[in-house]
Order: C-alpha cells, then structure tokens, then sequence
C-alpha cells in the first residue's frame, strides 16, 4: 500500500535511535583513546627483536635472510667482529627503517632463529621522518616476556620448537 | 508561585526598566522597550539555530547507529562554538566572474525573513514582540521573500549549478506556498482572527485544533508543507547534494555559507513554532509554565524534520511537485469546506460530518492518485 513503506522507514529509524541507548549493537562507535577493541593473536604492525635474558644476548645472528627476503629493503644488518676480526654469531648494527617498512611480515616468517616478530604497536607517530623512524638495535630489543604477552599462542609455540631443538 | 515563574521574562523586561526609567526620559523608555525586545530575539534566533544544528547531528548520528559531535565540552556542547570560530576564520572565496553585490547581498538579506518572522510569534502567555492584527498573514508576506534572496545568491553566484538549485527552490516554494496558506484558513475561519494571539487564546484548555477532525488534517497539511517551504529533507531539492552539488550555496564559504545555513535552521524554528501556535494550541498547556510548553512542542515537531532528515531519501522533482499539487492542494481545499461545516453545524453532527467528508476525500484522492502501470504490450507481428 501506498505510505506504508514511508511508516516502516519512520519506525526503523526511531527503532535505531532508541536502541542505541540500551544495546551496543545499535551503537557500534568504539571511541578510540578511550576505548580500544582487543586486537586479534596475529595482528601485526611493525618487526621487534627478541632477547632471551638481556637485551645485549639477541637470538639474531646476523644471519640476514631477513634482509634479503625483505620487499622494501628496509632492514640493513652489519654483523659483528671480535678483535681478530673473526665474524661473530650477533649483528653489530640492526636498522630498521619503519617509514620503509610494509609491514608484511616475511622477515618474521623466513627467519630460522626465532628472533624476528611483528609487534603490534601501532601509536609511532613522530615529528620527524629520518631519525626517529629509523630503529636502531636497541630500540627494536624486546624481551621474549614481552613477545609471549602480545601473542601468547605463538610464543607457546616457539617455545616447545626451541626446547626440542635444545634437546 | 507558577504565575511569577509563567511571567519570568515580562518581569526580567519589567525591572530593567524600572532601573533606568529614573534616568532617562519617557520617549527613551519606549525606544529601550522595543531595543529589550529586539536584541533578545536577535540572540535568540542564532543561539537556538547553533544549538539545533548539534542536537539534529547528535540525531541523526543515533539513527545511525553512532555517537553524534562528543568531544567538545560535556555532551559536545561546545561544538556549535568551535564551529562558529572555525566558519569565522575560513577564507570568503568569491568567483571571478560572480556579480559581487548580488553575490554578497543573497546571504546576508536571506536572514532577515527568518529574524522579522520572531515577531509575530507568541512564545508564552503575553509574551509576543507584538501582536499585530494581522500576525499571521505578515508570516507568510515575509518568509515567502526568503525566496527571493536564495534565488539573488544562486544567480549572483554565476554558477549552473546554482542557478539550478535557485530556480528548483522558486517552483518549490511557488507550488508549496498554495496549500500551505489553505492548510492555515481553516484555522482563521474557525477563529475569525489574523492575530496569533487570538488563535492561541482560541484554544484555551486543551480545546487544541489538531483534536478536532479538520485540525488534524489541517495539523498535517501544514507541517508538511512546512517542511517543503524551509527546504527540509526530504523537499530538500534546491541543494540536492547528488544532482546538483550543494544548488544555490554551491559557491558560497565561511561565513556566508553559515549565514545560509542559519537562516535554514531558524525558518525550520519559526516555521513548526508557527504550528505549534495555530493547531498544537501555543503555549496554552496544563501545569508548567506557558514557555515551556510552547517550546516542549516546537522542539517536538523539530525533532520530526529531523527524524523525516534521518528516514527518507529525497523526492524527485516531479514527485515533489505531483505531491503539491494533486495531493496536498485538493485536500486543503476539502478540509476548508469541512471546517466551515464544522463551524456552522452543532455538536454531534459537526465532527461527524468533517470526519465523513475528510476520510472520503483522503480515498478518493489516495485512489485517484494511485500509480497505473499500463499493461505490457506485447507486439504480435512485429518480428514476423
């Protein structure tokens, strides 16, 4: 009939503007700095180093696949030399150039050693492009407490391959 | 007690002037008098413009399904604040080749309807600007020039688009200005008065129009025509943002596209402050104060433009003008010849007989109306 579907726009309306103070379907705004929804186990932002006990004991080796296989060469490694000059199992400089990065994550997926993983921080803002994007070593340390927060089925995993590989 | 609370702002007048009066002399009270009243409605008219802007934002955001402006100040309402600063300090952008007077003059004389058109309205018991004896015909004489200044900026603007979107807001007013006066007439033939003071005093005691059979058809007919003549969603075609950009406002930045739209906001107040006064009954109302119900209901019918803005998509053009003109007009007509019987007849029979008439013509007009699609010819030998 004609008019009707004029009614049946009128009562979806008020049904949605009444609702929206009772349900949270109706009201599906999350606010953000305020509220934030949890973020799912493989959520991923930018590459962190992982450390066992000190930040100065990395699992990398400077082994640079990850360097090799990364799209946007973002990552630049200079391993580590002892007096003798003989190559070293621990990168000297590990750089990364977030504002390069793409955030695809084959670093983490190629790397043999366990010790390159995506974080999922995601408030880097910053007032300058080519210093304070640019995360040297010690910036990208992150302790393997840390990575079995953020994703803790992963780090359980990683866990049980790296004791059997002790074994 | 409820009578000093009724009369708060005559009282507020009252020893304003009673402070200066010792001062100055008695030609000068008259001036300051009529200045009181002038300067408020001129606050008045923006500040409940600014405030109805957020509150239809925070509606429309609840329809769908998300919270309205929150940020500024609690609820956001510093949100009509920050957006005066921000349309202050924007740049005033004027086309090269626009006509920079009919350009300048369009907005700045598109208010001045919406502002003279306060005066007429009764906000409470004795609480008008002034109450001329032909109120409600200086309504309508006035707010029809709005037009006028939309169809000067759309012009001036030298833009195609602009002057499409002025000439729509031309037909629309042309054709919806007809029925909306007829919506009204019932009102005035029952009454017997062009003072809106003496319709509003007509409906002492809750003996509202809209209760009776041709009040509610008129109620009805009047409030869409309403929403058509302030163009409104959904007769908002006269800046029809998916045909025609923004139509008569299309060139228009910071401050003067406020001003379009503050005339907007404040012809969408007076006009359902209108309806409140000639079928809600005004102010007249049980218990609280006279203003506040006055506003309680104004607000109440703002707030169905704002629910029709968050429900329908818009008209068509010929949808628009069909709807005026075989619709609305036909029935405008119907409802004076029922509210004459209804003058005219007793008790009983009265109501009984407008509601009869009403509810045949509102068929005969549904059916009359009603969309025939021509039957599918199908072409026997064309192919052969």
């Amino acid at each position: 009939m004609y008019g009707l579907g004029v009614l049946k726009g009128l009562w979806v309306t008020i049904k949605n503007f009444t609702l929206s103070y009772f349900t949270r379907k109706r009201l599906t705004t999350v606010q953000y700095p305020e509220e934030r929804i949890t973020l799912s186990e493989h959520a991923r932002t930018f590459p962190i180093l992982v450390y066992d006990e000190s930040p100065d004991k990395l699992r990398c080796v400077a082994c640079e696949i990850c360097a090799k296989e990364c799209p946007p060469k973002c990552i630049s490694i200079v391993r580590a030399q002892d007096e003798a000059g003989k190559p070293l199992k621990q990168p000297k400089f590990f750089d990364i150039d977030y504002s390069v990065c793409m955030n695809c994550g084959i670093c983490e997926e190629v790397c043999p050693f366990d010790s390159i993983y995506m974080d999922r921080q995601f408030e880097l803002s910053a007032y300058e492009r080519s210093e304070e994007f640019l995360y040297t070593k010690d910036r990208l340390a992150k302790s393997a407490e840390y990575f079995s927060k953020i994703r803790p089925e992963t780090a359980k995993k990683v866990e049980e391959k790296r004791k059997a590989k002790e074994k | 007690m409820l009578n000093t609370i009724d009369q708060i702002f005559i009282k507020a007048k009252q020893i304003i002037l009673d402070i200066l009066s010792p001062f100055l002399p008695e030609w000068m009270m008259i001036l300051i008098s009529i200045f009181i009243v002038i300067v408020t409605l001129c606050v008045f008219g923006p500040v409940v413009m600014m405030y109805l802007t957020l509150l239809e934002r925070k509606f429309i955001g609840r329809m769908q399904n998300r919270y309205g402006p929150n940020r500024c100040g609690i609820f956001g309402l510093l949100q009509p604040l920050s957006d005066g600063i921000k349309m202050f300090t924007k740049e005033d952008i004027v086309p090269q080749k626009a006509d920079p007077f009919a350009h300048f003059l369009g907005p700045i004389t598109v208010i001045i309807p919406s502002l003279l058109v306060f005066s007429v309205i009764p906000f409470g018991r004795n609480m008008i600007p002034s109450d001329l004896s032909i109120g409600i015909l200086f309504f309508f004489a006035v707010a029809s020039t709005s037009t006028l200044w939309i169809f000067t900026a759309a012009w001036g603007s030298r833009n195609k688009f602009s002057l499409l979107g002025g000439m729509r807001a031309v037909a629309q007013m042309v054709s919806y200005e007809i029925p909306m006066l007829l919506s009204i007439v019932p009102a005035l033939l029952v009454v017997g008065s062009f003072s809106t003071v003496a319709i509003v005093n007509a409906q002492e005691g809750l003996q509202w129009f809209v209760f009776t059979p041709w009040g509610l058809v008129g109620f009805i007919l009047f409030f869409l025509t309403g929403v058509a003549e302030v163009n409104r969603c959904p007769f908002d075609l006269p800046e029809g943002e998916s045909e025609i950009i923004a139509g008569f406002h299309t060139e228009y930045s910071g401050m003067k596209f406020a001003l379009f739209y503050m005339a907007e906001y404040m012809n969408a107040f007076s006009v359902s402050a209108l309806v409140t006064t000639v079928y809600l009954g005004g102010w007249q109302g049980p218990i609280l104060p006279s203003w506040l119900w006055f506003f309680a209901k104004t607000f109440v019918l703002i707030s169905i433009m704002m629910w029709f803005r968050g429900t329908f998509p818009r008209m068509r053009v010929d949808q628009l003008m069909g709807f005026a003109w075989r619709g609305l007009l036909p029935l405008a007509f119907i409802n004076l010849l029922a509210a004459a019987l209804w003058v005219h007849l007793s008790f009983p029979l009265n109501d009984i007989l407008s509601f009869c008439i009403l509810t045949v013509s509102v068929l005969m007009i549904y059916v009359a109306n009603r969309k025939v699609a021509p039957k599918k010819r199908i072409y026997k030998y064309a192919y052969e």
